[in-house]
């Protein structure tokens, strides 16, 4: 990058390793029929409670399913099925990725750790153009950072609320530590609508700010406009 | 919409079928077949008890339901008994006064339906585990199917779930005689497993050595279908 924050890479540069890009196309597909199969299991019980009341709030779907068409399965047990193959190879995938961010030591530049919030800070800035240079970033900028950290915590949470209420006898100090059953049910589901939002604001971001980091995420090579610094 | 990339995919689904079609659906009951394995040899305790509640915390309406048109109701309730058999030494023909005889118990515990409500409630009964020992149970028995007289209605349990302290022969409920909604005169329960798999209106208990089926479970609902 020279001094006035205008990129020279032309030299492609390896990004991505293939676990990561392998883990991250199957996580997009397996989460999309995830989330469509949780859609029809939702439709059997449309709100969150105790029967009688009273429900969780907010929730936006209280009591209507969502359209079929976004539903996966065609009946509840349809919808338990793939629910319930689908969560294997989504699991063995995300412990398969955090495996290789360990043993890579490649975490390092996607965690986001306290001292990153300077730098975030400086990044917001240069979004919200109150800084004209684009900050010195290493693979990832502190949002993005901070992005992925969320991201992956949020898959963690969407595990263990899954869990709570794969199990709530077995596991219940599980299901107790989420407030129980129906409160396990309730974050499962809000993690859907994160998920969701997730996904459009990344691939807005995708396209908008660096479209050669989709083709980086399928062949692993990056020759855009944000090199590293490391 | 939102799930404008998600649907492209169901759209790609739905070409073979929703549930899977003959080409998917195979494979995902025999990875349910899985799940009921490691439901049962990995998740599941003998030993651990559901959370017993306190009774102010009962729901107030426990929904109920049977797959006969109208309610099942027996014609002459004094002549009910039930067949214990199979695997046993000694078959057994109890009466509902003979199971009330036994050492019976009582817990408020939370109801997990598959569809994903969950109520509380309080249940009487004499443990299966009791029945059990009374008929003298052969080693060879690995499952127990309970049959009702609600159209066919039956289930097929592992030995070790159908063992556990907290299932019952319930025949009490709320500190009351159960109710023809919830099976009278005898039903299965346990807080181990999902509602369909508490068979109500009870007619026999067998013990097997092949894995007995179930009304819902022949139809693609897990057939383990613990909690």
């Amino acid at each position: 990058m020279t001094a006035t924050g205008q990129p020279a890479a032309a030299v492609p540069v390896k990004r991505h390793h293939w676990i990561v890009r392998l883990t991250h196309w199957l996580t997009f597909v397996l989460l999309a029929g995830m989330i469509m199969s949780g859609l029809q299991i939702y439709a059997a019980y449309a709100r969150f409670g105790e029967r009688g009341g009273p429900y969780y709030a907010p929730n936006p779907f209280q009591d209507r399913a969502v359209s079929r068409t976004f539903r996966l399965g065609g009946w509840l047990a349809g919808g338990l099925n793939w629910h319930f193959t689908l969560m294997w190879p989504l699991v063995i995938g995300g412990v398969l990725y955090l495996s290789y961010l360990v043993a890579s030591g490649e975490w390092r530049s996607l965690l986001f750790r306290p001292r990153d919030i300077r730098g975030a800070v400086e990044m917001q800035k240069y979004y919200l153009r109150l800084r004209k240079d684009h900050p010195p970033q290493g693979k990832h900028n502190p949002l993005q950072k901070f992005a992925y950290t969320f991201i992956i915590l949020l898959g963690v949470l969407s595990v263990l609320t899954g869990f709570a209420i794969y199990k709530p006898t077995q596991l219940s100090w599980l299901t107790a530590l989420f407030g129980g059953f129906q409160a396990a049910r309730y974050w499962h589901f809000w993690a859907v609508w994160i998920f969701t939002a997730f996904l459009i604001v990344h691939v807005i971001l995708v396209f908008v700010v660096d479209p050669a980091s989709l083709r980086a995420m399928i062949t692993g090579w990056y020759r855009g406009r944000f090199p590293s610094h490391d | 919409m939102q799930l404008g990339i998600a649907g492209g995919f169901a759209s790609v689904v739905a070409a073979c079928g929703w549930d899977g079609g003959s080409g998917v659906r195979p494979l995902l009951l025999d990875v349910s077949r899985v799940n009921d394995w490691v439901g049962e040899k990995i998740l599941f305790s003998k030993n651990r008890l559901a959370p017993d509640y306190p009774i102010a915390q009962r729901t107030a309406q426990l929904p109920s339901y049977f797959i006969s048109p109208t309610m099942p109701m027996l014609q002459d309730p004094k002549s009910w008994r039930l067949q214990v058999g199979g695997l046993v030494r000694t078959p057994l023909t109890l009466s509902l006064d003979d199971l009330q005889a036994m050492p019976g118990t009582t817990y408020t515990v939370k109801h997990h339906c598959v569809e994903g409500w969950s109520a509380i409630a309080t249940w009487h009964g004499a443990p299966v585990s009791a029945v059990a020992a009374r008929c003298g149970m052969l080693p060879q028995a690995r499952y127990v199917r309970f049959d009702s007289f609600d159209s066919g209605y039956m289930n097929g349990w592992d030995l070790a779930s159908a063992m556990h302290p907290q299932t019952i022969l319930a025949y009490g409920m709320n500190d009351n005689v159960l109710p023809p909604s919830h099976g009278a005169p005898l039903r299965l329960y346990s807080p181990t497993k999902l509602g369909y798999k508490m068979t109500k209106y009870l007619v026999s208990v067998t013990f097997t050595a092949e894995r007995p089926g179930g009304f819902w479970e022949d139809q693609g609902y897990p057939w383990f279908g613990g909690v």
